[in-house]
């Protein structure tokens, strides 16, 4: 993938997060909670759980479906960050042979199973956390962190790390653009040229925090961002964490699949 | 009003690495007028307008507003006087939305939230750019982002603006709308630029900076005419001035 594809990849993202849906309308500070909450349940399961996984993927899907967010959009995100958890589970195969079932006489080892209950939890944390962001401005975001109490330093950084990354990239660009103008063949594209690069980038970008802070002075700044309430919290919002709530507790505590398995 | 009297009153500043960026530069712009910097790459014009709001300290000589003397105390009282626009408005548009932007200086003068968001509403429409206040910056085009940088800076009500090359990267058509935006500004304006047409259009007056020294002071008409004297300081005449053969 080459930089510019990266680079309108993430505008693509951003872009996304500005679209009007229910699911985009809906209070930042909701979704984040009911984020926060379904990465915790989700890993809060056995290392051997799979059945009862399954049906938490009703989140990001209906999420999904009701944001209007293009799954292949998603899966591919997925993909990229992948290798992680594959190289986090890898190994258990092999290390955990036990065996924990047999499947038309096929053994299965416990390590399958674990490896198999990482890549699940995996697909539905960064599903979860992809959509958070794809349905909620950064912005929007970061208020709501703010307001819940996260620390105002962290909080700024992270309003300006998404200002910035933006400005940042389109700096990078014009390198990268610039050198492979000149790089003819593969010379100028080494590591040599590339480490200068760097340092180039983090020269200009030393100069443009200095400059920013100038700006913030000039505009009476002294230590803290000061925001804005944005929003309110609505019926719609209290209902949709009063359902995910219960969506997850319902089927964390209770062994619904199993019943459905059994049942049929 | 007498009190919007900015002077600069035989100003020296040496940067750290020992760099004489000015050299002694006096003036004294008086309530409401506009002035134009103008001077070669160099010539001390950046160093000149960060003295304006207390972001560099003259080594000796003073600055001062109305009565206020530029010291390390009368810093924040400076900047609420005087508003400097950016060259590059990137830098300038530090928040994550243009409303954002637009509330954080008034939100650091301690005002309550309907006052502010009065004040957003006011500075926005005056570059006529109310529409845009929920994108973030990255999303609006350069002429919108001057703008918005313009915005953002009136929303403190400053008494004089101080802007860097307010026009440069700018297409001709956003050009010519900031340089009528301009003109219904009554503030003291001072404009440092190498766009000799926009200060012969917007500036009565015009400072040449050479050497980081003033070496001419007087109105922009009889200075930006003077062919001689304007290529001795790596500037031409303006585009309006040159008749095409």
């Amino acid at each position: 993938m080459t930089f510019d594809t990266l680079y309108f990849d993430i505008g693509r993202m951003d872009r996304l997060s500005y679209r009007e849906t229910f699911v985009h309308r809906l209070d930042p500070r909701a979704k984040v909670i009911a984020t926060i909450l379904f990465l915790f349940t989700v890993i809060s399961f056995p290392k051997y759980e799979i059945v009862a996984l399954a049906p938490f993927f009703l989140y990001p899907v209906l999420l999904l479906t009701v944001g209007e967010i293009p799954v292949r959009f998603i899966i591919k995100k997925m993909i990229v960050v992948s290798p992680f958890a594959v190289f986090i589970g890898i190994f258990n195969p092999i290390l955990d042979t036990r065996t924990a079932a047999v499947i038309f006489g096929v053994s299965l080892s416990a390590g399958w199973i674990s490896f198999l209950s990482i890549l699940l939890k995996f697909a539905l944390t960064i599903s979860a956390a992809l959509l958070l962001i794809a349905t909620t401005s950064f912005p929007g975001v970061c208020h709501a962190l703010r307001r819940l109490g996260f620390p105002a330093l962290f909080v700024s950084q992270l309003l300006f790390l998404y200002r910035y990354l933006f400005v940042l990239m389109e700096e990078a660009m014009r390198i990268v653009r610039a050198r492979e103008m000149r790089s003819f063949g593969s010379r100028g594209t080494g590591m040599k040229v590339f480490v200068r690069l760097i340092g180039i980038l983090f020269l200009r970008t030393m100069d443009r925090a200095e400059r920013i802070y100038y700006a913030m002075l000039s505009r009476g700044f002294h230590g803290d961002i000061p925001s804005l309430k944005r929003s309110r919290i609505a019926f719609r919002d209290l209902a949709f964490m009063a359902i995910t709530i219960a969506f997850l507790a319902v089927f964390r505590f209770l062994p619904i699949t199993e019943g459905i398995g059994r049942v049929a | 009003m007498s009190h919007h009297i900015v002077e600069f009153k035989n100003v020296f500043f040496r940067y750290p690495d020992g760099t004489e960026a000015l050299k002694g530069v006096n003036f004294r712009i008086t309530h409401g007028e506009s002035v134009g910097v103008v001077g070669a790459n160099g010539a001390g014009k950046s160093t000149l307008l960060q003295h304006m709001n207390g972001y560099l300290m003259p080594t000796s000589g003073t600055v001062t507003i109305g009565d206020l003397t530029l010291t390390g105390k009368t810093k924040r009282e400076f900047r609420k006087k005087v508003g400097i626009v950016f060259q590059n408005p990137d830098d300038q548009l530090f928040m994550p939305t243009v409303f954002d932007d637009v509330a954080f200086g008034p939100l650091n003068l301690g005002m309550d939230e309907a006052s502010v968001r009065e004040r957003v509403r006011k500075a926005l429409g005056m570059v006529n750019s109310l529409d845009l206040q929920d994108k973030p910056p990255h999303h609006l085009s350069s002429g919108q982002k001057s703008a918005v940088a313009i915005a953002s800076v009136m929303a403190m009500e400053p008494d004089i603006l101080a802007m860097d090359e307010p026009a440069a990267n700018l297409d001709p058509r956003s050009r010519r709308s900031l340089i009528s935006l301009l003109k219904t500004f009554k503030h003291s304006k001072i404009i440092a630029s190498h766009d000799l047409d926009l200060i012969l259009d917007v500036c009565e007056r015009c400072i040449v900076i050479g050497g980081g020294a003033v070496v001419a002071d007087g109105p922009s008409a009889e200075i930006l005419s003077n062919k001689a004297f304007l290529e001795e300081n790596n500037l031409e005449l303006p585009l309006s001035f040159q008749g095409r053969s």
